[in-house]
């Protein structure tokens, strides 16, 4: 694997974070020293063994397709800082 | 105050309501003295109602398995009509639970009063409670000290006596790891043993809710009343919930306790040693076989670790995009501005670290170098725990390398704040129970004492046999019964 440094700006980008300059120089550094140390995992011979997911086995489990009382409405609602006509209020997401 | 119903663990109370010595109300008043006179500066609570606790005091049950008990809340889970901040400034004072937390539901059944929000690192993230986006806590026994986190507020709270008991989660030592800095017990149960449901989220396959007592019986209790199947969390185990209470015997004789040599190294602190080599001759003396056995992924425990939970707390927190809750940003030019203002003016910065660790393990190109590669590593650190339990019944060592360390010793430095989990993790890594209790006290340069724990780790679903080991301890022991110095 290469020794890039992390892109922070990249990567908080994908993560849809804003960070100042302050915060990018220092979770750079910090990150770096981080994925420094995580990196000794290269050192494990993983070959054939198998990539688990959860500590113990978890399978699909089915319930009865009924109808079943939910969240309602009013309750969904009570959280959010901004709400029109019953629904949530977002910056307009198409062109105009 | 020494007849105060605060100082009580949940069995003592429940005998005096049952002798009529005292009623709830009478209780939670003595509670809620205790909190005023003793909480302050220590900040143990975010938030405490006791309104609608003394209402409900006025008509519980006391017949019932935990009726009448105060029991103080983590505040990550959520409890109808009470905030649920997770001790982020994204949720702060604009959030409102609009539904009950399974264990929540399970408790109020029982009888039990949900009674104050407890401080913790934000949204779990943290091994000090330093975190914490509201306020700071501090170590009851030493106030220059961190309580340890992320459940930081609970163990204060119960080794403090302002509370009965409390319930913390444990995604990678956050209920074992404070209770043993502030002199609690803590009980991690097996993956699945609790429900996750409205427990918010950090690392969803690391993730479990677990009770904070005073004593390892009182711990029984509570886990007999939380655990169980649950429709709503499809990971919840469907295995039998058993009488735990009964299963704390006392006895230890003939019982295999596993000594990982991995975890008995040089960075242990040699005053934390001495307690642990003390707690294993006691129960030595009390007729427990002591067996070496060998973790020997343990060195890769704390890299997997950090990947893991990073990756999967990356994804669980993608749903504070401040639409239906929380922190909202103001004008924002279009929702990708939205998102990423409304986030950044809402997280503290551990919490930033980590999305951006968990995003990075995630991304294109990196995912098989860290991501699957720690999950296999994960399924060798299992592996090793499988074949110890083939040779003991339960493994023991110190909670923590140190006792509670020095605030602002290791917040500018993040790898050493993770490195110092080093015992605990594995045990959310594969999925086993732990409990920690305490076993001894060292003496700071500066002339306070500090609590250390005993962790005592057990198989899946063998909570019964890790707290016999603890109790039987207890019973032949003061350190639990130890408080921190007033004033």
């Amino acid at each position: 694997m290469d020794e890039e440094k992390i892109n922070v700006n990249y990567v908080a980008d994908l993560a849809r974070l804003e960070l100042t300059e302050d915060e990018v120089e220092r979770f750079t550094g910090q990150l770096d020293d981080i994925i420094g140390y995580v990196r000794q995992l290269e050192q494990l011979d993983v070959t054939g063994i198998e990539a688990m997911a959860h500590a113990v086995p978890v399978y699909d489990i089915m319930r009865e397709d009924n109808r079943r009382p939910g969240d309602g409405t009013e309750s969904a609602l009570l959280n959010t800082q901004d709400s029109s006509s019953n629904q949530f209020r977002v910056p307009r997401v198409v062109e105009s | 105050m020494s007849d105060s119903a605060a100082n009580l663990s949940i069995l003592e109370l429940q005998e005096d309501y049952r002798r009529g010595k005292r009623s709830p109300s009478e209780a939670l008043h003595d509670l809620i003295e205790s909190v005023e006179a003793k909480d302050g500066e220590l900040g143990a609570y975010l938030s405490f109602d006791p309104e609608t606790a003394l209402k409900e005091a006025e008509n519980s049950d006391v017949q019932l398995p935990l009726g009448g008990i105060p029991i103080a809340i983590k505040d990550l889970i959520n409890v109808e009509g009470q905030p649920c901040s997770c001790a982020s400034k994204f949720l702060e004072s604009s959030y409102t639970s609009t539904y009950d937390a399974t264990v929540i539901s399970r408790l109020r059944k029982a009888g039990a009063i949900p009674l104050g929000r407890t401080n913790m690192d934000e949204f779990a993230m943290g091994s000090s409670t330093e975190n914490s986006g509201i306020r700071s806590s501090l170590n009851p026994w030493d106030k220059s000290r961190i309580p340890g986190g992320s459940s930081g507020g609970s163990a204060i709270c119960v080794a403090n006596d302002t509370a009965i008991a409390a319930l913390g989660s444990d995604t990678g030592g956050s209920i074992r790891q404070p209770a043993s800095f502030c002199g609690c017990v803590g009980l991690k149960p097996t993956y699945g043993r609790v429900s996750r449901y409205g427990l918010v989220a950090f690392a969803s396959s690391l993730d479990q809710i677990g009770p904070m007592t005073k004593t390892s019986r009182d711990a029984a209790l509570l886990l007999s009343v939380i655990s169980g199947s649950d429709p709503r969390d499809s990971t919840a185990l469907s295995a039998d919930v058993p009488d735990y209470e009964n299963q704390l015997t006392g006895e230890v004789k003939g019982l295999r306790i596993g000594l990982p040599k991995e975890y008995f190294t040089d960075g242990i602190n040699p005053d934390v040693r001495k307690c642990i080599d003390d707690a294993i001759s006691h129960l030595e003396n009390l007729g427990a076989e002591i067996v070496d056995v060998s973790l020997p992924h343990t060195e890769y425990a704390v890299a997997t670790y950090y990947i893991i939970a990073t990756a999967e707390a990356s994804a669980n927190l993608a749903r504070f995009d401040g639409v239906r809750y929380g922190n909202r940003a103001n004008q924002p030019d279009d929702i990708i501005d939205h998102y990423r203002r409304s986030r950044a003016n809402g997280f503290g910065e551990e919490v930033k670290r980590r999305i951006i660790l968990g995003t990075y393990v995630l991304s294109s190109g990196y995912n098989d170098a860290y991501y699957v590669r720690a999950q296999k590593a994960r399924t060798l650190i299992r592996k090793d725990f499988d074949t110890a339990f083939e040779q003991a019944d339960v493994l023991i060592s110190p909670t923590a390398p140190t006792p509670a360390f020095r605030l602002g010793e290791k917040s500018s430095d993040p790898l050493q704040m993770y490195l110092a989990d080093i015992f605990t993790i594995a045990a959310n890594l594969s999925g086993i129970c732990g409990a920690s209790t305490p076993c001894g006290s060292v003496k700071t340069d500066e002339g306070t004492s500090l609590p250390v724990g005993l962790q005592v780790l057990g198989p899946h679903l063998a909570e019964g046999a890790v707290l016999r080991v603890t109790d039987a301890f207890e019973k032949t022991t003061e350190w639990h019964r130890r408080r921190p110095p007033t004033g």
